[in-house]
């Protein structure tokens, strides 16, 4: 059984790994061997090349912030809204009741197709990003926090009552403790959407920003140059979602999703 | 070892004449003017309101307990006693009647009297152990919330472990525990800050038999060093003989208590008193009342 945890544990450190070197290889065999235009799918050198000219290049690191500053500052925003607007209609249901219908509404419009009318609202610059990411990454977070507000075990809200706990002390030892899984859960997936939503917003406007690149290099019909800002696209997106990950690890350790039983 | 010390004093007393020298002192203390019972039912009522109309859960429950006394709640599933005893915790309010606790009145308005609170300890059927706490942290959970210092609350919360077998796990989360022993921690947090009046709601039911028999013994030691009152609750039989001083019967819809039986054997009493003629005559009595209710 020990064996077989530890194994479990490990299995994702191998997996990877192959996983990748398969993908490249299946890759490069599609290049090579099958004959795949190199404007379809540049070879896998190309790739590499355009990406050692992208961070050799100094103008590279001035779009990288751009795009991270809009993720960051729409998550941020999203996260503290979220919260907030959350933990109010958790404790107020005749308000989450009379705003039920207007959330359902905002969950199920596609929030992409209103991204040209945040351009004109906002401008061509950060801010009309800022605000796509912060709408797309505010609804995950306010429904998890909503849920967690809501979910607090009846049998340890009798511990506290029972004890005669103070209403400080029920929010400290009880209620935020066992809402903060909710709260990274729905980080988890916020940080991935305000990507999205930078990104899609780049696209859409503006001169700055990875998403730009990405339009410009497909403007030049430079297939090698969009791989490469594709990848840096994802490794950012892979480094904020598991920079979240680690504070969630951090700061709940005790919690399921953190020991791992529930993959299993 | 313990339990072979029991055992001794049990067969000494069944040799004996079982009327129970420490029950019949706190007659003649009754008896006397100077003893206030420690928990005292006035008539209560509880109904609750559903969608479906209202249920009348209890019905003119009057009840009083004494210091020290071990009461056990029996009664078949359904009939109030899990309402019985959060009415006696505080955790719900009667619809009518009072709930005393000492000379206070449990309940002011709407509010809880904090002194009377204080002094319950309270398990739950689950342990309800905090899954975001260590054991060593669930266990002196009361202690922090009355501001006790957090070496002191380390050190009770050892002592305890060390009382209930929990040495060596007071750092691990509740989640790494089996269900004894996360019961045992969640007694040991009822027990941290030495409460006076024991509330318990089926604590053993999640229980084995034989894990069950243990923490009986357990908890009769527990009750008999501390003197601690204590109101559990159960729809064993023999569980609720083993325990108590008194058994009160509670029958369903509305619940009424039916029947309050004495259970007179010396304390401490030893598993195997329960194949004594006498104690299965307790028993038997109880069934026969049970049965009596009909299906
Ligand atoms: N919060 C509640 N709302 C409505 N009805 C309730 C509530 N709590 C209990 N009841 C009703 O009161 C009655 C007694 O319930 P209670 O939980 O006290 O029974 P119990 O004797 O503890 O049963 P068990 O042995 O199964 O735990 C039941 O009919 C139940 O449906
Ligand atoms: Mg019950």
């Amino acid at each position: 059984m020990d064996t077989r945890d530890r194994f479990m544990k490990l299995l994702p450190w191998i997996s990877t790994p192959v996983m990748l070197a398969l993908s490249l290889g299946v890759w490069t065999f599609l290049v090579r061997v099958v004959g795949v235009s190199e404007f379809i799918l540049p070879a896998p050198r190309a790739v590499a090349e355009s990406l050692g000219a992208l961070l050799i290049d100094p103008e590279i690191w001035g779009h990288v912030r751009i795009t991270l500053t809009e993720v960051l500052a729409g998550f941020a925003i999203a996260l503290l809204l979220g919260v907030v607007g959350g933990a109010v209609l958790g404790r107020l249901p005749w308000l989450e009741v009379a705003v039920r219908p207007a959330l359902v509404a905002a969950q199920v419009i596609p929030k992409v197709a209103l991204i040209p009318l945040f351009v004109i609202w906002f401008g061509f610059g950060i801010t009309s990003k800022v605000v796509v990411a912060c709408i797309l990454a505010f609804f995950p977070i306010l429904l998890n926090v909503l849920l967690g507000v809501r979910s607090v075990d009846r049998g340890y809200r009798d511990v506290m009552r029972g004890l005669g706990a103070s209403r400080w002390a029920t929010f400290r030892d009880l209620e935020l403790p066992s809402t903060l899984p909710h709260v990274f859960a729905g980080m988890e997936v916020a940080i991935v959407f305000s990507v999205i939503g930078a990104i899609v917003g780049e696209y859409l406007g503006g001169n700055e920003g990875l998403g730009y690149l990405v339009v410009v290099s497909l403007n030049a019909l430079d297939s090698s140059k969009l791989f490469a800002v594709i990848l840096l696209l994802a490794t950012m997106g892979s480094v904020l979602f598991f920079a979240i990950n680690g504070v969630k690890r951090f700061v709940i350790p005790w919690h399921e999703s953190v020991t791992g039983r529930d993959i299993g | 070892m313990e339990s072979q010390r029991l055992l001794d004093s049990q067969e000494q007393a069944s040799a004996a004449d079982p009327r129970d020298a420490r029950v019949e002192a706190r007659n003649d203390d009754s008896a006397g003017a100077a003893a206030r019972p420690e928990l005292e039912l006035l008539a209560v009522d509880k109904t609750f309101q559903t969608r479906q109309g209202s249920t009348e859960a209890l019905s003119d429950i009057n009840l009083s307990v004494d210091r020290g006394e071990f009461i056990s709640l029996l009664g078949r599933s359904g009939c109030g006693k899990t309402t019985l005893l959060r009415i006696l915790a505080g955790l719900i309010a009667p619809t009518e009647g009072e709930v005393r606790v000492g000379d206070r009145s449990l309940w002011h308005g709407a509010n809880r009297d904090s002194e009377a609170l204080s002094k319950f300890g309270l398990v739950f059927q689950d342990p309800n152990l905090f899954p975001w706490f260590s054991i060593e942290d669930n266990i002196a959970l009361p202690l922090k919330l009355r501001g006790v210092a957090k070496k002191a609350r380390r050190a009770r919360a050892e002592e305890l472990c060390d009382l209930l077998g929990l040495s060596g796990f007071e750092r691990s989360y509740p989640r790494e525990l089996s269900g004894g022993m996360r019961q045992r921690a969640a007694i040991a947090r009822a027990l941290s800050y030495d409460p006076r009046i024991l509330l318990m709601d089926e604590p053993f039911g999640a229980l084995d038999a034989m894990t069950r028999d243990k923490m009986n013994l357990e908890l009769q030691s527990i009750s008999i060093t501390t003197g601690a009152t204590v109101v559990f609750v159960t729809h064993s039989i023999t569980e609720a003989v083993f325990l108590a001083d008194r058994v009160v019967l509670l029958s369903p819809r509305p619940g009424r208590i039916r029947s309050v039986v004495p259970v007179t054997f010396e304390r401490p009493r030893a598993l195997e008193s329960e194949s004594d003629s006498s104690f299965q005559e307790v028993v038997r009595t109880l069934r026969h009342e049970l049965d009596e209710e009909g299906v």
